[in-house]
């Protein structure tokens, strides 16, 4: 293993000392699948630009910085507030997490139909193992071979755990806040979070991660979710990180028969964020969603890598991603769709548009077509460029400042990607998080606000 | 569906028979010793009577080529290349002291021509091309060469230009495609055999089209032929080059490095109908067709065009691209492909933009047929300084039948926030209503079938010279025989 992997692995050499502190360490089956995690990590180290899937993204603060596992102590910073996503959490279900620790003391059980658990993935692991033996690290396939999936498998230290039972469906969003950036040196932790569904069952999950602090630290966050047939998942992601944060997260999605997956990632903040969702349509007739907006500024990096695979007849997908560039921030998309042989009449969308606000800004596009089956209609496209000249003159000879004009103009152009939300409520909070993301925010009165 | 499924029998139906290209020409061949070592390049310079600095030109490569791997991003298969079984030198025998005239070309080869189409006497007089055939490793033949001596145009076999004009060829070679740049490339540098040169002096529009038939007749040779193109100010020239292999069970490798150069106000088109032979229907046999082909817009204003027809080969890695370095320069890439039985093709362009106002176009259709897999690979690159830089892609891919695949691979890299990029993809069957319609007008289905694939690559064929669209659309048709009528 070459030197600039030789920060993270730290871990691995101090592994044998982390360990009997990792949650479930008194069960054995977890002791073999996080050995055999180390292992594989060690093999296969960080991943470099030099695989095709890594091209664009390079690991660079984990090269020029030294983290710390987590420490119970870290977990118990102070916080005079939970920056809920949600207006008025009065008495809706919410996890809380500071510093990748969870913290029930933040812990709103809130109202929720039989049927539904909502948990600390570390209650779980006390209270009921079978079940988590029967789930974890069942989900994501062949991901084994990922070296974060890896690393987290051997380091899983916190995260979350939703089941709901066939036929149950729950209307109001659920929330899981992730604090970060609370400590005075750099940490790393690593959420496995469990999302199953039983036939018929519906729900939406919000996951907020936010920087509250100014630390540096390292989330690797591994999610693995089972959609039962004809079930419903709305699966949402807001990731605000500090400016010295580090997120990578991989999501691993099974979609039977007839059941929907639709997920949306915005991306506002992070030194570095990739977020990685695969996702299989297993069965006939299963529809996937995938969109997102990025808005980075300064010298931030955000990743959206996606793949869709197709392997039941008539299985859908359609993705959407949009993304808003400034200063020397850069941004990486790339989206790949793989029809089996097996998939016939699939439909496939894709579309990934991106703004450049500032000359230094970057995007690097990728969207990948992979087809086996000839029953098939599938697309894509991808756009680049700036903010339309003409647009922006008919809104000034409108009398509208050019400030707003410009954010106007960003406004509608997200608005594609964020059209997708079918729920209601998430998709005013995230546009809220967009409208304050926007440069000179202070020119919207509030009538613009709701436009 | 029954159109489809008759679609797809017929489309297996098209074997290697089909080929009509497949013959071999009897004729006697003086080669290089097998295999591949620094002797084998001095053997090939000295035939040449090649300069010194050439040769250690082509040494530095070798050199460099022992210390590099394949490249593996591409999206196919082969079993390793054994580089030492092959002959890197095969020239017809009696061509030492070269044609004078067409008279003292062996008959035999001649007749080759003839089957492919392209009879060199009669041409002259009809066809109003000139032509440059590469037999094998050698020049065999260049036609209308004093027409083009009128105008002041330079078109010959690459040897030749080392003797004519050494300065243009030293000024040029290897600085659109270094001999450091892939391992095709690299290994074409140090072996390669002969190829076309062309020099169209400032201000000329070449009168005619000029055009190379390649050919790969011995056996177990590789063919690397080199061809270099220089459109100096305010020029114009429109290249066709062909290609064509007899059939044989072994695969035969063909690297060739095409690198053209357009300074300002100065115009290329390169036009190719590749039709190598693709090996037969279960895979067996048929051509690697690894070729680099690089064109730099140097001056302000200048344009190259790529246009290619690529039906042949078992194997098609092949990327023509253009470095936009002029400003208001453009770059052209439009593509056929077509893939049937087990052939592999991994293609697609690279649009670099360096300098302002840049635009490119890429047109790709990409037909997949039988057991074929079929890539498109593209980049697109916008410069921090590609100022109002303005790229426009559009990738079609068409399956038939269900054993097939069609891939599409794009890669768009912007740097520059006044660059636009635009990118569509898709990928379908031909549509159960468009043969409806037909039918339903009395149309047969196999018609119905050749007037949508048609109608698909429309758009290319278009771009093709009028010499090459026949050549091309027969091809279309030889290579989908049976699906399309």
């Amino acid at each position: 293993m070459g030197n600039s992997t030789s920060n993270t692995l730290a871990f691995v050499d101090d592994f044998d000392a982390t360990r009997p502190g990792l949650p479930g360490a008194d069960l054995s089956w977890l002791k073999d699948i996080r050995e055999a995690g180390i292992e594989r990590f060690s093999d296969l180290g960080l991943p470099t630009p030099k695989l095709e899937d890594w091209k664009y993204t390079r690991l660079r603060p984990l090269e020029d910085t030294v983290y710390q596992p987590i420490t119970e102590e870290d977990g118990m910073a102070v916080i005079d507030h939970v920056p809920s996503l949600l207006p008025d959490p009065g008495g809706r279900p919410r996890l809380v997490f500071v510093n990748g620790r969870m913290r029930p003391s933040f812990w709103i059980v809130g109202d929720l139909p039989d049927g539904v658990h909502l948990e600390y993935l570390r209650d779980v692991l006390m209270h009921t193992p079978e079940w988590a033996e029967a789930h974890i690290g069942r989900l994501h396939g062949d991901a084994e071979g990922q070296s974060l999936v890896a690393l987290n498998t051997a380091m899983m230290d916190s995260g979350f755990v939703l089941r709901v039972d066939a036929g149950v469906k729950v209307e109001q969003p659920l929330e899981v806040v992730f604090i970060g950036g609370l400590t005075d040196h750099p940490v790393a932790y690593f959420p496995r979070n469990l999302i199953v569904l039983g036939e018929g069952a519906e729900a939406t999950v919000v996951k907020h991660y936010v920087g509250m602090g100014v630390g540096a630290y390292f989330a690797n966050t591994v999610t693995e979710i089972d959609i039962g047939e004809g079930a419903r998942l709305n699966h949402y992601k807001v990731q605000a990180e500090t400016l010295d944060a580090t997120h990578l997260s991989t999501t691993h999605v099974h979609v039977a028969k007839d059941a929907t997956y639709e997920y949306f990632n915005l991306s506002i903040g992070g030194r570095l964020s990739r977020n990685e969702v695969s996702v299989r349509l297993e069965g006939e007739g299963a529809h996937a969603g995938l969109n997102g907006a990025y808005l980075m500024r300064g010298s931030e990096h955000c990743d959206n890598t996606t793949m869709i695979e197709h392997l039941a007849p008539h299985t859908t997908c359609r993705e959407i991603f949009k993304g808003v560039l400034d200063d020397q921030s850069r941004a990486v998309f790339q989206g790949r769709i793989i029809v089996r042989k097996e998939a016939q009449g699939t439909d496939g969308h894709q579309l990934c548009k991106t703004l450049l606000l500032s000359t230094g800004a970057e995007i690097d596009v990728k969207p990948e077509l992979e087809i086996y089956a000839d029953d098939v209609k599938c697309s894509h496209g991808a756009t680049t460029g700036q903010i339309d000249e003409t647009a922006l003159f008919y809104l000034r000879s409108r009398g509208i400042p050019e400030a707003l004009a410009r954010n106007l103009l960003v406004q509608s152009f997200l608005g594609e990607a964020l059209d997708e939300i079918s729920n209601e409520e998430v998709r005013l909070a995230f546009t809220d998080k967009v409208l304050h993301w926007l440069p000179a925010a202070c020119f919207l009165s509030e009538e613009w606000r709701d436009v | 569906m029954v159109a489809t499924t008759k679609t797809v029998e017929q489309v297996q139906e098209l074997a290697d028979d089909k080929y009509k290209y497949g013959f071999v020409t009897d004729i006697e061949s003086e080669t290089a010793p097998k295999g591949l070592n620094e002797d084998t390049v001095r053997f090939i310079s000295a035939k040449k009577n090649e300069p010194e600095w050439l040769l250690e030109w082509r040494l530095k490569a070798f050199r460099h080529w022992l210390t590099m791997s394949e490249p593996k991003w591409s999206k196919v298969t082969f079993p390793p290349i054994d580089y030492q079984a092959s002959y890197y030198y095969s020239a017809p025998k009696g061509t030492d002291d070269g044609p004078k005239s067409l008279d003292e070309i062996d008959p035999e080869l001649l007749k080759t021509y003839e089957k492919l189409g392209i009879p060199l006497k009669e041409q002259e007089f009809l066809s109003g091309v000139a032509v440059d055939a590469v037999f094998d490793s050698v020049s065999v033949a260049t036609t209308f060469k004093v027409k083009l001596e009128e105008v002041g145009v330079i078109f010959c076999p690459i040897s030749e230009a080392l003797e004519k004009c050494p300065d243009l060829v030293k000024k040029y070679l290897g600085t659109v495609v270094p001999y450091t740049d892939n391992k095709h490339a690299t290994l074409n540098s140090a072996v390669f055999t002969d190829g076309s040169f062309v020099y169209i002096p400032p201000g000329v529009r070449c009168p005619m089209e000029l055009s190379t038939y390649f050919r790969i007749n011995a056996k177990e040779t590789g063919q690397f032929e080199r061809t270099l193109i220089i459109a100096d100010k305010d020029s114009y020239v429109s290249y066709l080059e062909g290609c064509t292999a007899p059939m044989r069970d072994e695969n035969q490798l063909h690297a060739a490095v095409v690198e053209l150069i357009a300074l300002d106000d100065a115009e290329i088109k390169y036009s190719t109908v590749q039709n190598w032979y693709p090996g037969d229907e279960n895979g067996k046999g048929g051509i690697y067709n690894f070729v680099t082909k690089r064109g730099a817009c140097r001056g302000r204003n200048s344009k190259i065009s790529w246009t290619q027809v690529e039906t042949g080969s078992a194997i098609t890695w092949k990327y023509p691209s253009c470095i936009l370095q002029g400003d208001n320069s453009v770059g052209e890439f439009y593509s056929i492909a077509i893939t049937n039985n087990c052939q592999q093709a991994d293609t697609g362009t690279k649009m670099i933009h360096l300098g302002r106002n840049t635009t490119s176009k890429i047109i790709s259709k990409g037909i997949s047929a039988g057991r074929a897999n079929q890539t498109y690979r593209g980049l697109v690159k916008m410069s921090p300084k590609a100022e109002g830089a303005r790229n426009f892609t559009q990738c079609d891919s068409l399956l038939i039948g269900d054993q097939c695949g069609a891939h599409t691979v794009p890669y768009i890299e912007s740097k520059n926030k006044t660059a636009i990029v635009e990118h569509e993809a898709t990928t379908s069957t031909i549509s159960e209503d468009q043969l409806f319609y037909l039918r339903q007008r009395g149309i047969p289905a196999e018609a119905a079938v050749a007037l949508v694939v048609n109608g698909f690559c429309r758009e290319v064929l278009q771009q093709l010279p009028m010499e090459f669209a026949v050549e091309a659309q027969k091809l279309v048709g030889i290579s989908l025989e049976g699906s399309v009528g």
